[in-house]
């Protein structure tokens, strides 16, 4: 009487080991919509017997593996950058280190950012979706490792140019990029604390004790808006093209996840607090 | 690249249960955008055969029309537009992509360097678009009347055929011929040390152009064949589930 759609699934991988559950996608109808893990057989619109249709989704990772191995592959190219190993540079600066400390203070920060989302995504996050498919990885892992190499390559290279304004410049930079990374680690505390362990249930975030939580008042998605905060810090305390291409993307893509969880959250509860935008304050 | 874009127009499909269709204040935008275009490039042609038949070279003759090519098309950039306002039904993406490589052809490689204006290649390109062209917007043109000969249909799903291979042999010829020109001038290119930190070599961009043909190619040629397939032959492909 309880059984679920999982039940069918495991039932299903004993039967043909090759597609494991993550892998299975079974459907009431070829056009409709995959049926859910969750859903009580008996709740489905059949009679005494249903057949189901089923399709491959591909070999799948889980979420944690990809977003591992999208934040050590960064952490580790923009290293080698900065150690100037041979082969990227003109021979005679190999092993050399930059006289500026502005790129010792951009290579901490980067560094910082990166082992902070490893060690989140260890400890902090818990992540409701399972698995998704092994061709995102590529995708994924190429885009973010290709930018870190792009905006590694110009911050230490020997020719580097430091910032306009100096260290003013730097120094607002990086007070900019710390408070949005507090901010940031505030946030994933926050959501961590909203769901209980093993539950699927929704809840609302709310503003915490934690002044940096307060921004819930204005914004549905405030990780994304202190993300994007913090790789506007790093751009005005390098003052490098590549940077602020990569901030202007992430802006771009975290907007779009911004805008669907608040429109997910606005479906899902009815009395959902209506100052609250997207990802930026009143804008968006 | 020759264009290659699905049939664009808005209206009731034989085969299609959907039914779509478009305001006739867009229907005549289109009708007098398509004529406009035909005319255009029918213009180009009668200028390109004028210039050979009286000067007997094709020296010269990228000088003579430079004007109304790059007039023609750039215009065609409303094309994403309409794509995007949905009174023509082709995916934004593909004719962006479309439109941004030959304007990409116009500017950026022919209209800035002058000293390959004068080579076979250019010609080769100019005279397949040329045919496409003209073949394509009268294909909307008729189609949007309602009055479609049969010989325009076969002549847009046929012609391509022959016609989109050689357009890519012109233009990779081009920009082949271009790179050394490019190269002992350092046009368009960003060197180190500089307040931006960032650095851009148009020689390498040019190369990494060139060699990104080989993946879209053949990418855009079949697309046009399943076309084919499906407009004259009424075959249904079945496409593989992702």
């Amino acid at each position: 009487p309880t059984a679920t759609v999982l039940d069918i699934k495991a039932l299903f991988h004993k039967s043909y080991p090759k597609w494991y559950p993550a892998r299975q996608s079974l459907r009431l109808d070829p056009k409709a919509k995959c049926l859910r893990d969750e859903e009580v057989l008996q709740t489905l619109p059949v009679g005494t017997t249903a057949s189901f249709y089923f399709s491959d989704l591909g070999p799948q990772l889980t979420w944690g593996t990809v977003f591992l191995s999208e934040c050590v592959g960064p952490l580790i190219i923009y290293l080698m950058f900065y150690f100037r190993l041979p082969f990227i540079y003109s021979p005679k600066y190999d092993f050399t280190t930059s006289k500026h400390w502005i790129v010792h203070l951009a290579c901490m920060c980067h560094s910082f950012h990166y082992i902070k989302r490893i060690l989140e995504t260890m400890f902090v996050h818990r992540i409701s979706h399972g698995t998704m498919p092994l061709r995102n990885i590529f995708k994924n892992c190429g885009y973010y490792w290709c930018t870190a190499a792009w905006m590694a390559y110009y911050i230490n290279h020997p020719l580097y140019t430091p910032p306009y304004y100096g260290q003013q410049q730097v120094n607002t930079g990086l007070y900019i990029f710390l408070f949005c990374q507090v901010g940031n680690f505030s946030i994933h505390v926050a959501l961590r604390n909203l769901k209980l362990p093993g539950s699927k249930a929704k809840k609302i975030p709310y503003p915490t004790k934690n002044p940096f939580t307060w921004i819930f008042w204005l914004v549905s998605c405030p990780n994304y808006t202190y993300e994007v905060g913090s790789w506007i810090g790093f751009t005005v305390m390098t003052q490098c093209v590549p940077v602020a291409f990569f901030t202007l993307v992430a802006f771009i893509q975290m907007t779009v996840w911004a805008k669907g969880k608040h429109r997910g959250y606005l479906k899902e509860f009815r009395d959902y607090p209506t100052l609250r935008s997207s990802i930026l304050p009143f804008i968006l | 690249m020759a264009s290659s874009e699905e049939d664009g127009t808005v209206e009731e499909k034989e085969n299609n249960n959907k039914k779509r269709t478009i305001s006739t204040l867009a229907t005549a935008w289109l009708t007098f955008y398509n004529i406009a275009m035909t005319a255009g490039w029918l213009v180009l042609a009668m200028a390109m055969m004028r210039f050979y038949i009286q000067k007997g070279t094709h020296k010269g003759l990228y000088r003579s029309i430079a004007r109304t090519l790059k007039f023609f098309q750039t215009f065609a950039l409303v094309e994403v537009g309409h794509c995007a306002i949905g009174i023509v039904r082709t995916s934004v993406i593909v004719t962006g992509v479309q439109v941004c490589s030959r304007i990409f052809m116009v500017w950026f490689i022919t209209n800035s360097i002058r000293q390959i204006q004068s080579e076979e290649s250019v010609i080769l390109f100019l005279v397949v678009w040329t045919v496409t062209e003209i073949t394509r917007y009268s294909y909307y043109t008729f189609n949007l009347l309602h009055h479609l000969p049969y010989f325009i249909k076969w002549a847009r799903y046929n012609l391509f055929i022959v016609l989109y291979p050689l357009g890519v042999v012109g233009e990779l010829m081009t920009i082949y011929a271009a790179l050394p020109f490019v190269r002992r001038s350092g046009m368009y290119s960003m060197r180190l040390p500089n307040v931006y930190n960032v650095s851009f070599d148009y020689y390498y961009c040019l190369i990494v152009v060139m060699l990104s043909y080989i993946p879209l190619f053949p990418q855009l040629y079949f697309h046009m064949l399943r076309q084919r397939r499906k407009v004259l032959h009424g075959e249904v492909i079945v496409e593989k589930d992702d």
